[in-house]
């Protein structure tokens, strides 16, 4: 087995932000996002690209698994994480969801699940519930049972379908 | 100054959106992986490639030339220190790492320490280890031959018995049952399963050698035991051990014990004086750390023609893997199993537990479950089941039969429980109802006469939870009580502070809850705070559906003791004497004159400012909590399944879920608890199972192979309640978070069974899955 120690230089622009880092080039996205730029809203817990808790958001519309994706695969990109959807005095109408609906409980999917949702909502402005469960299958979530995950999908689409109704403002 | 604002009325029993949520929704939650400290170390494990081998030899040279790695750990090596092998919560020992022999596969051999999470795991497999294979036993039947091969050697006793364990009156029981009318027979396999709580588990041991204290960050559930059994285990003073438990991803039971994992990061930290982080990988949790079940069993039920139950008698075998750890108060080997009367009122009843090692992984927690109640209570809804069919009766007809009537409560159960409350049959009506289930029968009937494989279950579960009380429940000594620390500041906010941890069951919300009520306070100035053993008093944990049951209640306590002290406060500014005053509309208001009252948070501010003279100044109160009794949650579960002939598939197409939890503090809380119980019980009835094969090559290793459901396989919920309050307990309440998995299991297969009845099928084993019903339906003639 060889230990490799080659850095390379990945740039990308993350949460708006551009950013240039060495890294190795084994580093896995989601530590890379963690470890070396402290977005710990990307969380791990499989590392077999099952449980979808490091689900980030590529180019805008793509949701992805951080951590079976190398850091440097993502050079010249742009990402979107939790940290960079919406913050407590400024929620984003999907975390508004979650929280109105009672949609997360432990909490440690939630970041993963919301930037799933985005990336339905993106596809599907419209989806019926059959579509959202089909939709966040790639997300496991182990306290919730889905049903409130479902409710809040429901009432993020209405409010940025309708982002007149709502004080909150959508990305 | 910031005066808190007064409440606007109850609070209990609102659905108030949670306080810890707007951390989650942003990703600002602080989870143990979150957390970096300066100088801070990596372990990773080395693992045991064989379920039983012995240890010829181990050479950690070349990984020790890595530039970077520091240390090399075995369990010689922690031997040698006294260390090689630590106690079990069952009363048995384990090796921290393995110590001559491996006895599972994946045991933790070695572990090396390095500056980086990638370093540490690259040093791990160039650590060389020379394994001579030993023969293996991954059943129980086999284990408890008496030509086996002994598998601890390091025991006394030469052969592979753990334990025998038994309650209620065997001879009266048998007599009882050769006399029933008729009496059914049914084996019935609880399989392996695993939690697998999203956040897997995890440390960082920090030991500063200056202040000779360990500081150690810690997935637990239980933190204040875990400070007392790290202290009896390693010698180091109890003051000087210091764990927080940050937010935690879910647990259900996963969290409880302590692992070799933790052991040997913090003897790295004291050999290295530098911080040292071990987290978990999903392979690790899921072949590491304890499974839940593994119970072979089997019951023989009496009952009269007409179908009253006499007598209820389970044998049981139970897989208990290589070391006994499983996590039960200390008097209960088999945990509370002892529950498996149910509902029901049975004259005389017998159960007992034979346990035996095998080569698998070490265990037998309670996942979501109060102690084996899940087993218990999955064996005797099915095995009503199994008599109803015999009888040629309806399963809600004969149920509402049998149960308990209201009027027998507190009821004495055969196997020793006194029930505190319970409706049984007012629960089941509702559900009944509420399902339309004589028309769903009707349509059931229509619908197989086209042909079609349709069937309906029930589960009318009772659940034990809550414990202490302390007489009877401690864990490796430590008496089961629970406790909480409510400071009043002057401005009529609040810190409360409790011995339970939440994973997210909501306490930061609920306790603030009972507080606001009891108090008048305003939960949403109410601080909750749990999970640092220096600030919060001693407590047992959140596991086995017991933080409302006991936390909860010595909330409610500690603020009633607030509230005599307020009383006299009280008195004194409104210059009237303490006895001419009541609680009322959540103030102390002078009888008959409600213009005349002061508010908690004018109490509050006087009692630092303004005191009646020789009054101790100040507004807190600690209250420890020592249960009068358990909780008996109960639940009407009731399901509809059809079948796919040509794929075995089954869909659930209807589920309601009717549960008597006592009074609710937030419904929105126990809905959603009961959700992802339900899910759960899903899960472990379709698609969980931890498998070996015959090498005890672990089979469950990551959620490819461990399949637990995603949205798109979780069915929709619906849920209703009944409110029987628990007599004994200060708000009337009861737990209710395993409920919905200790039910649930037995209505899902219920219904499939009372689908495929028509084939004759009495039962098949859990999970069940596609290809096991699909060879059901082969064997039984069904080729579509």
């Amino acid at each position: 087995m060889a230990v490799s120690s080659t850095q390379v230089s990945v740039h990308v622009k993350i949460n708006g932000q551009e950013i240039t880092k060495e890294c190795e080039v084994r580093t896995l996205l989601a530590y890379f996002l963690r470890e070396q730029l402290g977005l710990t809203g990307v969380h791990v817990g499989c590392d077999t690209t099952s449980c979808g808790a490091c689900t980030v958001l590529l180019d805008g519309k793509t949701a992805i698994k951080s951590c079976t994706v190398f850091a440097p695969q993502v050079d010249g990109h742009e990402l979107l994480t939790v940290e960079g959807l919406g913050e407590a005095d400024h929620l984003h109408p999907i975390q508004q969801a979650f929280w109105d609906c009672h949609a997360l409980q432990c909490g440690y999917c939630t970041p993963g699940m919301e930037l799933a949702v985005l990336a339905l909502l993106q596809r599907n402005p419209n989806p019926t519930d059959e579509e959202i469960r089909f939709g966040l299958s790639g997300n496991l979530c182990r306290c919730t049972g889905y049903k409130n995950i479902v409710k809040a999908v429901h009432q993020a689409a209405e409010i940025m379908n309708h982002p007149s109704t709502s004080q909150s403002v959508t990305l | 100054m910031a005066i808190a604002e007064e409440p606007t009325g109850h609070v209990m029993g609102h659905a108030m959106k949670r306080k810890e949520d707007p951390r989650f929704i942003t990703g600002q939650g602080r989870y143990l992986d979150d957390i970096v400290l300066p100088r801070m170390l990596y372990m990773a494990i080395v693992h045991s490639p064989y379920a039983h081998a012995r240890i010829k030899s181990i050479d950690a040279s070349a990984a020790l030339q890595l530039p970077g790695v520091h240390l090399v750990l075995t369990g010689a090596d922690l031997d040698q220190m006294g260390l090689g092998w630590m106690p079990t919560m069952a009363g048995d020992r384990e090796m921290t790492l393995a110590v001559g022999k491996v006895l599972y596969q994946y045991q933790e051999v070695a572990v090396v320490l390095a500056e980086s999470r990638a370093l540490a795991e690259d040093a791990a497999q160039l650590v060389e280890v020379e394994y001579e294979p030993l023969p293996v036993i991954v059943d129980p039947f086999e284990s408890m031959k008496p030509d086996a091969p002994v598998l601890r050697e390091d025991r006394e006793q030469k052969d592979n018995h753990v334990f025998h364990w038994e309650v209620g009156d065997r001879t009266a029981t048998e007599q009882l049952l050769r006399s029933c009318d008729v009496v059914v027979r049914q084996k019935v396999r609880f399989q392996r399963i695993h939690p697998a709580p999203l956040e897997p588990c995890g440390c960082i041991a920090d030991f500063n050698k200056a202040t000779g204290r360990l500081t150690l960050y810690m997935t637990s559930q239980a933190p204040h035991a875990h400070r007392t059994v790290f202290s009896m285990v390693t010698g180091i003073p109890e003051q000087n051990i210091h764990i927080i438990s940050p937010d935690v991803g879910g647990g259900f039971g996963n969290k409880v014990p302590i692992y070799p994992g933790y052991v040997a990061a913090i003897v790295a930290s004291l050999k290295l004086g530098r911080p040292v982080k071990w987290v978990e990988t999903r392979t690790e949790n899921l072949t590491e750390t304890a499974f839940a079940r593994d119970y072979h069993m089997e019951a023989e039920l009496g009952a009269t023609k007409d179908g009253v139950v006499q007598a209820l008698k389970v044998k049981t075998i139970a897989d208990h893997g290589a070391f006994d750890a499983a996590a039960d108060p200390s008097k209960f080997p088999a945990g509370l199993f002892s529950i498996c009367t149910g509902s029901y009122d049975f004259p005389n009843a017998f159960a007992e537990v034979d346990a035996f090692y095998t080569n698998k992984t070490p265990g037998g927690i309670a996942y979501r479950c109060s102690f084996r109640v899940t087993e218990a209570s999955y064996l005797i809804e099915r095995t009503m089941d199994v008599l109803a069919d015999e009888l040629g009766m309806d399963p809600a007809e004969l149920r509402l039969k049998n149960f308990v009537p209201p009027e027998k409560f507190p009821y004495h159960s055969a196997l020793g429980w006194t029930y505190d409350s319970g409706r049984y049959a007012e629960t089941l009506k509702k559900a009944l109802e509420r399902f339309d289930y004589t028309k769903r029968r009707q349509e059931q009937d229509e619908r197989r006469r086209k042909g079609e494989l349709v069937g309906i279950g029930l589960s009318t579960f009772t659940e034990v939870v809550g414990a202490g009380p302390s007489q009877t429940f401690d864990i490796m000594g430590i008496k089961m009580f629970d406790s909480a620390e409510i400071r009043v500041h002057p401005t009529g906010s609040a810190i409360v502070r409790a011995g339970t941890r939440h994973q997210g069951q909501g306490h930061e919300t609920t306790w603030a809850q009972i507080v606001g009520e009891e108090l008048g306070l305003d939960p949403q100035n109410i601080l909750v705070e749990e999970g640092d053993t220096d600030t919060a008093p001693y407590g047992l944990g959140t596991y086995a559906s017991r933080s409302t049951p006991t936390a909860g209640a010595a909330i409610a306590m500690a603020a009633r003791r607030i509230r005599e002290k307020a009383q006299k406060i009280a008195a004194y500014l409104l210059e009237v004497s303490e006895e001419d005053l009541e609680w009322r509309d959540q103030k102390f208001q002078v009888r008959g004159v409600p213009s005349k009252a002061v508010t908690m948070q004018e109490i509050a501010f006087a009692a630092y400012t303004n005191l009646p003279e020789g009054m101790e100044p100040g507004l807190e109160a600690t209250y420890y909590y020592d249960p009068p009794n358990l909780t008996f949650p109960n639940g009407a579960y009731l399901c509809q399944v059809s079948i796919d002939k040509g794929t075995g598939e089954v869909k659930v197409e209807k589920f309601l879920a009717v549960d008597d939890c006592g009074n609710v503090i937030n419904p929105m809380i126990v809905e959603g608890q009961i959700h992802g119980g339900l899910t759960e019980g899903f899960a472990i009835a379709f698609m969980q199972e931890i498998v070996y094969d015959e090498d005890g090559n672990h089979l469950a290793t990551n959620f490819s192979d461990y399949l637990v459901p995603t949205a798109w396989e979780a069915p929709d919920w619906e849920t209703d309640r009944t409110v029987t309050p628990s007599p004994h307990h200060p708000i009337g309440a009861k737990g209710v978070g395993e409920s919905p998995n200790v039910g649930s299991p037995a209505a899902f297969v219920n219904a499939v069974i009372d689908a495929l009845s028509p084939l004759g099928i009495r039962h098949i084993d859990m999970p069940l899955t596609r290809e096991k019903i699909w060879r059901a339906l082969r064997e039984h003639g069904i080729e579509e």
